[in-house]
């Protein structure tokens, strides 16, 4: 700056100074997201998965990979009459574009030696998006654990979806009854205690609690003809294997 | 010099406070303090944004034109902001959930540009660390008192554990859902402000 002083302010260098900085900066981006984007995207896939094992009351787990690869047994895409397909093709880590798509992923874990069934729910809250796994157990209408997520929930009241204290409001109440999904979830306080099938909202998050309640409205009674099969039926994948 | 940097350091803290004088990230202030852990870490992130644009807009200063000044100290806001989030959804990701739309809040906060545009554009890289830091820590401040209030009356926890304990709410009492709604949280930055303008009689207008 001693030596010659640059006329900062002509046409010449402010377009010249304004076409460098969008070069650099969008080169320096480009580095970043190019450098780092396979790390992101084992962390979503293993993010998805510690997700899904939470839905069986495993979380905080160490080495999510490994649990996952021992606990999670097959995963199945469902047809329309509720048979299995066992399902091919890379992890999945968003399974609204196929339940959009007439496609109903279900996958099989073993807990203790027990078979369980874990269903992917997609829905809306108050702000945005809601997303949650279900766990069920071999009979396929008790529900052995939750878990639900949120993008932008309002945190202490709607982002309460994502609690232990709501979620442990879930197991060992019934899906279904006489083929239509029968789990609710109602307004804080109006749930009766006896009701194998309803389950209190948050309190001062009504919409996100319907917002639950209807995700799983939907999701589920795609998944009535699964649910409602006798749990005798084997399932004919299992005999490929 | 030394005084000065120590003071671009001290002053944002309490008697120059970004959010009680300057009224800067207000928006932000509201929208975090439901609960403490938020809002502390959206503090954090702050401090360290406004600390590392504070430092390249300083020593881009004398080649910056005029003109289109606001644009570049977007940009560097922008830039840094993205790369920041970037850095931490492959390297924290656990982090980077907490964080969710908040990160990309950064860059609307009004704490950034309002730094950059009065101290870095006219001081010297160290200078507008200390002032980068200073103001970040002084918001963070009125984050955490906010969200500690809010959070304890709000839901009775801090930092998700239970403070108020079950036998209170047995007698009859109860959280005050007004506290988690975000005016409540306007009035409480306007108690502190209150306060702190009784405390600082030179602020007073006449």
């Amino acid at each position: 700056m001693a030596t010659k002083k640059i006329n900062t302010s002509s046409n010449v260098y402010t377009i010249l100074y304004a076409a460098v900085m969008v070069i650099v900066v969008a080169f320096l981006l480009v580095f970043v997201s190019q450098t780092l984007k396979e790390r992101q995207t084992a962390n979503v896939i293993n993010d998805t998965k510690q997700q899904i094992l939470s839905a069986l009351n495993l979380r905080d787990l160490p080495d999510v990979a490994g649990k996952y690869a021992e606990v999670i047994k097959a995963d199945y895409l469902m047809k329309a009459d509720g048979e299995l397909a066992e399902y091919e093709g890379e992890f999945n880590t968003s399974y609204k574009s196929e339940f959009d798509n007439g496609n109903l992923h279900v996958f099989e874990a073993s807990v203790d030696g027990q078979t369980k069934f874990i269903i992917p729910m997609n829905g809306l809250g108050l702000w945005g998006t809601i997303w949650g796994y279900i766990a069920l157990d071999e009979d396929r209408s008790t529900v052995y654990g939750v878990y639900f997520s949120h993008s932008s929930e309002t945190p202490g009241l709607g982002g309460e979806i994502a609690s232990l204290k709501f979620q442990n409001r879930f197991p060992g109440k019934t899906v279904a009854d006489n083929g239509e999904v029968a789990l609710k979830v109602l307004k804080f306080g109006k749930a009766d205690k006896n009701s194998p099938f309803e389950v209190d909202g948050v309190t001062g998050a009504t919409i996100t609690s319907t917002g639950v309640n209807s995700m799983i409205n939907k999701v589920l009674s795609a998944y009535i003809p699964f649910l409602t099969k006798q749990c005798s039926e084997e399932l004919n994948v299992e005999s490929n294997d | 010099m030394a005084n000065k940097n120590s003071e671009a350091f001290k002053q944002p803290m309490w008697v120059n406070n970004p959010v009680l004088v300057q009224i800067l990230g207000i928006c932000s202030a509201l929208a975090v303090t439901a609960q403490l852990k938020p809002a502390i870490v959206m503090g954090l992130s702050v401090t360290i944004i406004v600390a590392m644009a504070n430092v390249i807009i300083s020593l881009l200063r004398n080649t910056i034109p005029n003109r289109i000044r606001i644009i570049i100290q977007l940009v560097v806001v922008a830039a840094l902001v993205t790369i920041v989030s970037e850095i931490l959804k492959a390297f924290a990701y656990d982090v980077s959930v907490q964080l969710s739309v908040y990160i990309g809040l950064i860059i609307t906060n009004c704490i950034l540009m309002g730094r950059l545009e009065a101290f870095a554009m006219q001081n010297g890289p160290w200078a507008s660390f200390l002032d980068g830091i200073g103001n970040g820590l002084g918001y963070a401040a009125i984050l955490v008192i906010v969200a500690f209030i809010r959070e304890l009356f709000g839901s009775g926890t801090l930092f998700g554990f239970q403070i108020v304990p079950q036998c209170w709410y047995e007698a009859g009492y109860l959280n005050n859902g007004l506290m988690i709604m975000p005016p409540m949280a306007l009035i409480l930055v306007g108690c502190v402000i209150w306060y702190h303008r009784a405390k600082n009689k030179d602020l007073q207008e006449n």
